[in-house]
C-alpha cells in the first residue's frame, strides 16, 4: 500500500498532514492543529456556516474553444469536512483575505455596510461572500443590472443562494446582503487571481502522481484511492469501511455522536466518479459528482428538480454533497431519491470487476437498508433525459426555506393526453421508512380525466399508501393533510394557463437568467 | 415587483470627524472581517490546558439511586472529576432566589441537569469520558407543561396581579364580550457562539477567569462563593460575547463556576464549552405562556374592560422568571389604555431547565395577549384591525395611565402610526391585497400594523446604576472600562463616541476596554436594553470629571476664565491661544493633573411599590410600529414575509446605523420566534431540537425583500438620558407581532364567500406552517358550521 500523505495549499504554503485522526474535521485541525482560530465552530453539523471556508481546485473552463486551466471556489462548511477533502486543493480560510492593511473586498463591503454585530458569524459569511464573488459573472454585469430589474432579481437570488448556509442572529441579514450587493459591483483584481498559476502548477504538482493517498493514526485509517479499480479493491478488502462521498451526513456521527470510524475510503480523488456524460436518452451522473456540479444539467434537463436543488441544504453542502451520497445514505428524508425514483433513474453498482444495474426505486429496502451488498459501492445515477411530452412537479416542504429538511417531498410525473392522464409516477420522501412510490394514489390517477373527482380519489388513496411518521418536524397529521393538499397543487399548476397567478410562495417563477 | 431593500443612513462612507449621532462602524469591525476578533475559545492555550465537558441527568424528575464514575475517571485524557461533594463553597448559584445546584447528587428536576464535571487533556476525550458513566435513576412523573403545572398548582413562586377600576363589572356592562386563549412558545436563544469560560488558578488561591458573561461581577461572586475565597481573590474578563441576547445573563456563571472548581482542584488552567446540543439541553430560553383573556368592548372596538392571566412557564428553578412574569405583566398592554382591568401572572414550575432572559424579558410575551386581544375584536366586529388598534391606543391627555399606574408621558403613537401608515401606503396595499386574494385560489395575503411601547429600566431598582474608568494617557489616548459588556450590540461604540464628543476628539483616540471586574466593580448585567443609557452616562460622568481638571488647568495655565475654554476638533481654545489636545494633556501630566476618573451614574425619577402594583416602575418608554405584509398558501400553510416597515423611536440617536441594525436584527429574530422556531420536547422531558438542524432560527431567505427602517426623527428622549437617545435592544424585538397578525389576517382572508360574524382565528405560536394549515382548516370547517347551521 502507498503512504503517500494528504497534501494542500494552505493559502500558498505547501501542507502535507502526518499523525493527524483520520476523524479530525477540518475546523478542528485549523483550530487546534494550526491554531488559525478565525473560523469559529457555532453547531458543529454543517447548518450555521461559521466556520465556512473556501477550497480552491483546477478545473478546465467548459468553453470547448480553449481549454484552459482554471481554478473554482468552492465554499465548505469546515465542522463536517474531513481531511481527505484537502488533497490537492488550496484552503483559504478568513485570515488569508487581507492583504497587509487592505482588506479584501468582499471585507470591506461588510464593515462598510455594517454587516456584523457580535462577529461571531461573521467570518463565515466573509468566506461564502468570497466565494460568491468568484463564482459570480462579473461587476459589468452587475453594472447593468442596476438598471435591469430582472438581472437585478436574479443578483439577490444568487445572494440568496449563496448566503442561505450561514446563520446570523444579529443583524436581520438586510446589512448583509447589502455589503453582498457592494462586493458583486466591485471589479477589483485580488491576490489570489494575480497568483492563479503559480497556484494551478502548486496544485498539479501534489496530483501529479497520481497515487492512492492514506493516512494511518491512532489504529484509525483513511484511504484516498485515484482510480476506480483501486476504490473496488479497497471496498472488498475492507467491507467495513465506510465509504466517504461528501461526508455531510457522515461526519455528523463523529462530530455529533462521537462515533470512531476505523476506515473510511475516500472517494473524491476517484477521477472516473467524478464524470457527467450524456448519451441520446440519459444522463450519467458518476456517484461522486457534487449536487453543485450537475446542478446545471439537472436544471435544463428538468427545471423543477433544479430549482429543488437550490433549497436542498446550502451552497457548502451542494458543493461537498453528492446524488450518489444521497441514494446510498437511504435516508427517508433524501432530497432526491423521490425525484429519481418518479423519473425511473436507474443505479450502476460496482463490486470487484463486476457491475449490476438496479433501478433506485428497488435499491430501498427498509430504513436505512439498502441492496448494496458487501463490498458493493454505487458507481453512477443513470436518469432518463426529459420527456417534452411530460410534466415534472417536485415540491419540497419544510419549516425553514433555507437549508432545511424536508416534512414532505413530493414528486410527480406524468404525462396528459387530452386532460387524460395517461403516464403517472409519484413518489413521496418523508412518509415513510424509505423514499417510497404512492402506487395507489397512481391507480386512482391513470386512465382518469383530470377533473375535480379524479384528483380527489387519489387524494383520499394516499391514506392507504403512506402512514407517516409524527417527530420533530411535524405531525403525521400534517405530512398527511400536506401530501393530499399537493397532488391537488400539482394539478392546479398543470392547469394553470396564466403565468401571473403565482403559484408557490418562494416564487420559483422568477428565471434566473445567469444559468448559463 | 421587489424592490431594493432600503434603509436610511446605512452606509459608512463619511470618514471625517466622528461623533455622537454618526454612523460610526462598529468598534471592532474590521476584526470581525479578519478574523481577528478573539472570543473567548480563541484564546491561545496554555502548557497544562485542561478542557472541561459536564455529565448530565438522562430523566426529567426523579432522584439518584446509584452513581457509578469509575469508568469516566479511567477514561484517557482525564485528570479530575467533580460531584457535589467537591464543592467547597456554595452549592447554589440562584441568581435572585436560591434552587439552581451547581451539580446535583439527589433530586434530579430537568433532563440535561448537571451531575458531574470532567476536566480531560481534550475537549474529545473529557465528551467521550462523560458519557461512560453509570447512573442509576428512581424516576418519577415529570411535569412538563403549564396545564399540568396549574393543575398541580406547581408555582416557583407566587402568582402576582395589578388591577384598576373593576374588571369583572366592566366586562359584563359592555356590549360586547370575548375570551379567548393563546399559547406562546418559548424561543432558544442560539448565540452564535455557545456557552464558555476559562479560568487560570492564581498564586493567592483566586481564579483569573474569562467568561463569555452579560453579567461578569455575578460571575465573580459566584466563582468566589462556590470556592469560598473573599470576591477580590476573582477577576472576571469578557472582551467580546458571540451573542447574548439574555441567555448569558444569569446562565454563563455555572459554566464558569465548574471550571473554576476543576481549576481549583487541578490546579491547571480549564477551559469549558459546550457542544450546541448539550447547551440546547441544559441552559434555559424564553419562557413559553399559556395566555387567557376576557375582555368587553363597544361597537367600536374600544375595551371597556378586561382580565388578563398569563402563565409562564419557568422551569425547574427561580433564576429570573419572577421579574419575567412582572415584566410580561407590565406590557401586556403595550400600547392601550385598559379601563378596568386586572392582570394576574402565575409563575409555573416544570420539570424542564430553568427559563431565563431572553431580549424582551417576558414583554413579547405580555404583549401577544394584547395584539391577539385586538387582532379578536377586529374580526369579531368585521373592522380593520388597525382601526380597533387606533381605538385603544393610550391617550395624550387622559386614558393615560398604566394598570401599574404609571402615567404614559411620551407618547408618540398615534403620530408615528399616522406617519408609518401614510409612508408605507397601508390603505392602498391592503385594497390591492383585497384584488389579489380575490384572483388567487390558493394563495392568499395578510398585512397588519401593531405598534409596541416598551418600558425602559430595570424592574429590581437597585439594578439601575452603573460605573465607568477612564484612563487618560500622556500620547492623549484613552482607556475607557465600563461595567457593560460588548455582545454585538455595538455597545462599546457608542461608549467611545459618547467620551470623544465630551472631550472634542476623534474616536480613534478611544479604546473601550474589555468587561473586568478589577476596573469596574459591582456592575449590573448589560441587560433590559440598559447598556448605553447606564454606562454612556457613567463614563461620560467619567469624562466630564478629567474634562473639568484640565478646563481647570487650562485656565490657570493660560490665564483665561474657564468660560473662555472650548474643546473643539482635538483642539482646545483658551481666550485667543489653542492648544492641541495632546499637548494639553502632556503639560497636565506634568502638572501633576490626574488623567484618571471615575464615573458613576444612577438612573433617576423610579420607584415601584410591588405590594401595591402600584409606581413609575419605567423612566420612560421605547416606542415603534412596524407593517407587515404575508403570503401564504393555503395548501400547505407555508407562508413568506414579503414587506416589512418599520418607524422606530430611539430618541436623538448616537449612532443610527448601530441603531438601525438592532432593529432590524430585533424584528427578524423576533419573527423567528412567532413562526419557525420550534421547541419540540418528547414525552419523557426531553428536549429534541437540539441543534440548527431541527430548530431553524430565520435564515436569510426569510428576511423581507422590502424591508424599510426608519428612525422617528426630532424626538429628542424629554428625560435627560444620554444625549436624549432612547434605549433600543429589546424594544423592536416586539414588532414582529406584526408578522404573526398579519399571518392571522391572511387565514382570515383565506376564506371564501362572506365571513361569518363573530369567527376568530386560532393561530398558536410559533406559526409554523403546519399551525397555519392547522387554522387555515379549523377556520373554514368553522364557517362550513355556520353555514349549515
Amino acid at each position: 500500500m502507498s503512504d503517500n500523505n494528504i497534501q494542500f495549499l494552505l493559502n500558498n504554503e505547501l501542507r502535507t498532514i502526518v499523525n493527524c485522526d483520520p476523524n479530525m474535521t477540518v475546523l478542528n485541525y485549523l483550530r487546534q492543529v494550526l491554531n488559525r482560530k478565525g473560523s469559529k465552530e457555532g453547531c458543529a453539523s454543517g447548518d450555521c456556516g461559521a466556520c465556512t471556508a473556501v477550497l480552491a481546485e483546477v478545473s478546465c473552463s467548459t468553453k470547448a474553444t480553449s481549454e484552459k486551466e482554471q481554478l473554482t471556489y468552492k465554499s465548505i462548511n469546515t465542522c463536517i469536512t474531513f481531511l481527505s477533502a484537502l488533497h490537492g486543493k488550496q484552503l483559504l480560510t478568513v485570515e488569508d483575505l487581507q492583504q497587509g492593511k487592505k482588506l479584501h473586498a468582499v471585507q470591506q463591503a461588510m464593515v462598510d455596510c455594517h454587516g456584523s454585530q457580535c462577529g461571531f458569524c461573521t467570518p463565515g459569511f466573509v468566506m461564502s461572500l468570497f466565494s460568491l464573488n468568484k463564482n459570480l459573472p462579473t461587476a459589468k454585469i452587475y453594472n447593468a443590472a442596476a438598471k435591469d430589474e430582472t438581472l437585478e432579481l436574479s443578483l439577490e437570488q444568487d445572494i440568496e443562494h449563496g448566503l442561505a448556509g450561514n446563520l446570523c442572529r444579529c443583524t436581520g441579514y438586510r446589512a448583509i446582503t447589502a455589503a453582498a450587493k457592494e462586493a458583486c459591483f466591485t471589479d477589483d483584481v485580488d491576490q489570489f487571481e494575480l497568483q492563479a498559476a503559480s497556484t494551478i502548477s502548486q496544485l498539479k504538482a501534489i496530483t501529479a502522481t497520481n497515487d492512492m493517498v492514506a493516512l494511518h493514526s491512532e489504529g484509525k485509517s483513511l484511504y484516498i484511492p485515484a482510480t476506480l479499480d483501486e476504490l473496488a479493491n479497497l471496498v472488498e478488502l475492507y467491507p467495513q469501511a465506510k465509504l466517504l462521498a461528501g461526508g455531510t451526513d457522515l461526519a455528523l456521527s463523529v462530530t455529533q455522536g462521537m462515533a470512531q470510524i476505523q476506515s473510511l475510503i475516500a472517494l473524491g480523488n476517484v477521477n472516473e466518479l467524478t464524470q457527467i456524460s450524456e448519451t441520446e436518452h440519459t444522463l450519467s451522473i458518476g456517484a461522486m459528482v457534487s449536487y453543485q456540479a450537475c446542478h446545471q444539467l439537472l436544471t435544463r434537463e428538468y427545471p423543477e428538480f433544479g430549482q429543488m436543488l437550490y433549497r436542498l441544504g446550502s451552497t457548502q453542502v451542494r458543493n461537498a454533497g453528492t446524488l450518489g451520497g444521497n441514494v446510498g445514505n437511504a435516508s427517508p428524508i433524501g432530497d432526491t431519491p423521490p425525484v429519481l425514483i418518479a423519473l425511473g433513474a436507474k443505479l450502476v453498482l460496482r463490486r470487484g470487476q463486476r457491475t449490476r444495474i438496479l433501478s433506485v426505486e428497488n435499491f430501498f429496502v427498509d430504513y436505512k437498508v439498502t441492496q448494496l451488498e458487501e463490498g458493493e459501492f454505487i458507481q453512477s445515477i443513470e436518469i432518463p433525459k426529459s420527456d417534452k411530452r411530460k410534466q415534472l412537479k417536485v415540491f419540497k416542504i419544510s419549516k425553514r426555506l433555507d437549508d432545511d429538511i424536508s416534512t414532505v417531498l413530493a414528486c410527480f410525473y406524468l404525462k396528459l393526453v387530452d386532460q387524460k392522464i395517461v403516464e403517472v409516477q409519484i413518489a413521496f420522501g418523508g412518509m415513510a421508512g424509505i423514499p417510497k412510490r404512492a402506487f395507489l394514489c397512481e391507480k386512482a390517477l391513470l386512465g382518469k380525466t383530470n377533473c375535480p373527482e379524479t384528483i380527489a380519489a387519489a387524494m383520499a388513496s394516499l391514506a392507504q399508501d403512506f402512514t407517516p411518521l409524527s417527530d420533530v418536524r411535524a405531525s403525521s397529521e400534517y405530512r398527511m393533510q400536506v401530501a393530499k393538499n399537493l397532488i391537488k397543487k400539482c394539478f392546479y399548476e398543470i392547469s394553470q394557463a396564466s403565468t401571473n397567478v403565482e403559484t408557490r410562495v418562494e416564487s420559483f417563477s422568477v428565471q434566473r437568467a445567469f444559468n448559463a | 415587483m421587489r424592490k431594493l431593500s432600503k434603509s436610511a443612513e446605512q452606509k459608512n462612507t463619511n470618514n471625517s470627524f466622528s461623533t455622537v449621532g454618526r454612523s460610526v462602524k462598529h468598534e471592532s469591525a474590521e476584526m470581525h472581517v479578519t478574523g481577528k476578533a478573539i472570543y473567548t475559545d480563541d484564546q491561545l492555550e496554555t502548557a497544562g490546558q485542561l478542557h472541561t465537558a459536564v455529565g448530565m441527568a438522562t430523566i426529567a424528575s426523579g432522584h439518584i439511586k446509584s452513581m457509578d464514575l469509575s469508568a469516566v475517571k479511567t477514561s484517557p485524557g482525564v485528570v479530575a472529576v467533580i460531584t457535589l461533594d467537591d464543592v467547597i463553597g456554595h452549592s447554589d448559584i440562584g441568581a435572585v432566589f436560591p434552587g439552581d445546584p451547581i451539580l446535583s447528587k439527589d433530586v434530579i428536576e430537568f433532563y440535561g441537569q448537571a451531575i458531574f464535571a470532567v476536566a480531560a487533556t481534550s475537549h474529545e476525550l473529557a465528551k467521550r469520558a462523560v458519557a461512560l458513566a453509570k447512573i442509576n435513576y428512581l424516576e418519577s412523573t415529570p411535569v412538563l407543561t403549564i396545564e399540568q403545572a396549574l393543575a398541580k398548582q406547581s408555582f416557583i413562586r407566587p402568582p402576582h396581579t395589578m388591577k384598576r377600576g373593576n374588571s369583572k363589572a366592566a366586562i359584563k356592562k359592555a356590549k360586547h364580550q370575548l375570551n379567548g386563549n393563546l399559547a406562546i412558545g418559548g424561543q432558544e436563544h442560539f448565540y452564535l457562539e455557545g456557552q464558555v469560560a476559562s479560568v487560570i488558578p492564581t498564586e493567592d488561591g483566586g481564579m483569573m477567569v474569562y467568561s463569555s458573561s452579560q453579567h461578569p461581577a455575578e460571575v465573580q461572586k459566584l466563582v468566589a462563593e462556590v470556592l469560598a475565597i473573599p470576591f477580590n481573590r476573582v477577576v472576571v474578563d469578557m472582551k467580546r460575547m458571540g451573542g447574548g441576547f439574555g441567555g448569558k445573563e444569569t446562565q454563563a456563571a455555572g459554566w464558569a463556576c465548574l471550571a473554576a472548581i476543576l481549576a481549583d482542584k487541578t490546579q491547571q488552567p480549564v477551559k469549558i464549552r459546550l457542544n450546541r446540543s448539550d447547551d440546547m439541553m441544559m441552559t434555559g430560553k424564553r419562557h413559553p405562556f399559556q395566555s387567557h383573556y376576557q375582555v368587553g368592548f363597544d361597537d367600536s372596538g374600544v375595551i371597556e374592560g378586561i382580565d388578563l392571566l398569563l402563565n409562564g412557564n419557568c422551569g425547574y428553578s427561580p433564576d429570573l422568571s419572577d421579574a419575567i412574569v412582572d415584566r410580561a405583566m407590565f406590557h401586556a398592554d403595550n400600547c392601550y389604555y385598559l379601563d378596568n382591568v386586572s392582570i394576574t401572572g402565575n409563575r409555573c414550575k416544570t420539570n424542564t431547565a430553568s427559563n431565563t432572559a431572553f431580549r424582551g424579558f417576558g414583554g413579547p410575551q405580555g404583549m401577544m395577549i394584547i395584539e391577539c386581544v385586538m387582532d379578536d375584536i377586529a374580526l369579531y366586529l368585521g373592522l380593520d384591525s388597525l382601526q380597533v388598534r387606533k381605538a385603544n391606543l393610550y391617550g395624550i391627555d387622559d386614558r393615560n395611565i398604566t394598570p401599574y399606574h404609571q402615567k404614559v408621558e411620551d407618547n408618540n403613537l398615534a403620530k408615528m402610526i399616522a406617519r408609518l401608515e401614510g409612508n408605507a401606503q397601508y390603505s392602498q396595499r391592503r385594497q390591492d391585497i383585497a384584488v389579489f386574494n380575490a384572483n388567487n385560489p390558493f394563495l392568499k395575503k395578510g398585512i397588519a400594523l401593531t405598534p409596541v411601547k416598551f418600558g425602559i429600566s430595570f424592574t429590581a431598582q437597585h439594578l439601575n446604576q452603573a460605573g465607568a474608568l477612564i484612563n487618560m494617557y500622556t500620547d492623549g489616548s484613552i482607556e475607557v472600562s465600563h461595567g457593560g459588556t460588548e455582545m454585538g450590540q455595538g455597545l462599546h461604540t457608542k461608549i467611545a463616541q459618547i467620551v470623544a464628543q465630551v472631550f472634542s476628539i476623534d474616536i480613534d483616540n478611544i479604546k473601550v476596554s474589555a468587561t473586568r471586574t478589577d476596573k469596574v466593580p459591582n456592575a449590573s448585567p448589560t441587560a433590559a436594553s440598559s447598556g448605553t443609557d447606564l454606562n454612556g452616562k457613567a463614563a461620560q460622568n467619567a469624562a466630564q470629571t478629567i474634562k473639568q481638571r484640565l478646563i481647570d488647568f487650562t485656565a490657570q495655565h493660560f490665564s483665561v476664565n474657564s468660560e473662555d475654554i472650548v474643546f473643539e476638533r482635538n483642539i482646545i481654545k483658551a481666550g485667543e491661544q489653542t492648544i492641541s489636545f495632546v499637548e494639553l494633556v502632556q503639560k497636565a501630566y506634568f502638572a501633576r493633573i490626574s488623567l484618571s476618573s471615575t464615573g458613576f451614574y444612577r438612573t433617576p425619577k423610579i420607584y415601584y411599590d410591588r405590594e401595591n402594583a402600584k409606581g413609575r416602575p419605567f423612566f420612560y418608554y421605547a416606542m415603534g410600529a412596524s407593517i407587515s405584509e404575508v403570503l401564504i398558501d393555503t395548501l400547505t400553510g407555508e407562508y413568506k414575509l414579503l414587506q416589512a416597515d418599520i418607524l422606530h423611536d430611539v430618541g436623538d440617536s448616537i449612532n443610527p446605523a448601530i441603531d438601525i441594525g438592532q432593529i432590524e436584527g430585533g424584528f427578524i429574530q423576533g419573527m423567528g420566534w412567532l413562526t419557525t422556531e420550534e421547541l419540540h420536547w418528547n414525552t419523557k422531558g426531553r428536549l429534541l431540537t437540539t441543534g440548527p438542524a431541527t430548530y431553524k432560527i430565520p435564515a436569510i431567505s426569510d428576511a423581507p425583500k422590502v424591508f424599510n427602517v426608519e428612525l422617528l426623527q426630532d424626538s429628542a428622549n424629554r428625560e435627560s438620558t444620554i444625549y436624549h437617545s432612547k434605549a433600543v435592544g429589546e424594544p423592536p424585538f416586539m414588532l414582529a407581532i406584526s408578522v404573526w397578525s398579519a399571518l392571522r389576517e391572511a387565514i382570515a382572508n383565506s376564506l371564501e364567500g362572506e365571513r361569518k360574524q363573530g369567527l376568530t382565528v386560532e393561530l398558536d405560536t410559533p406559526a409554523t406552517p403546519e399551525r397555519v394549515l392547522k387554522a387555515i382548516q379549523s377556520i373554514a370547517d368553522k364557517q362550513k358550521v355556520a353555514k349549515n347551521g
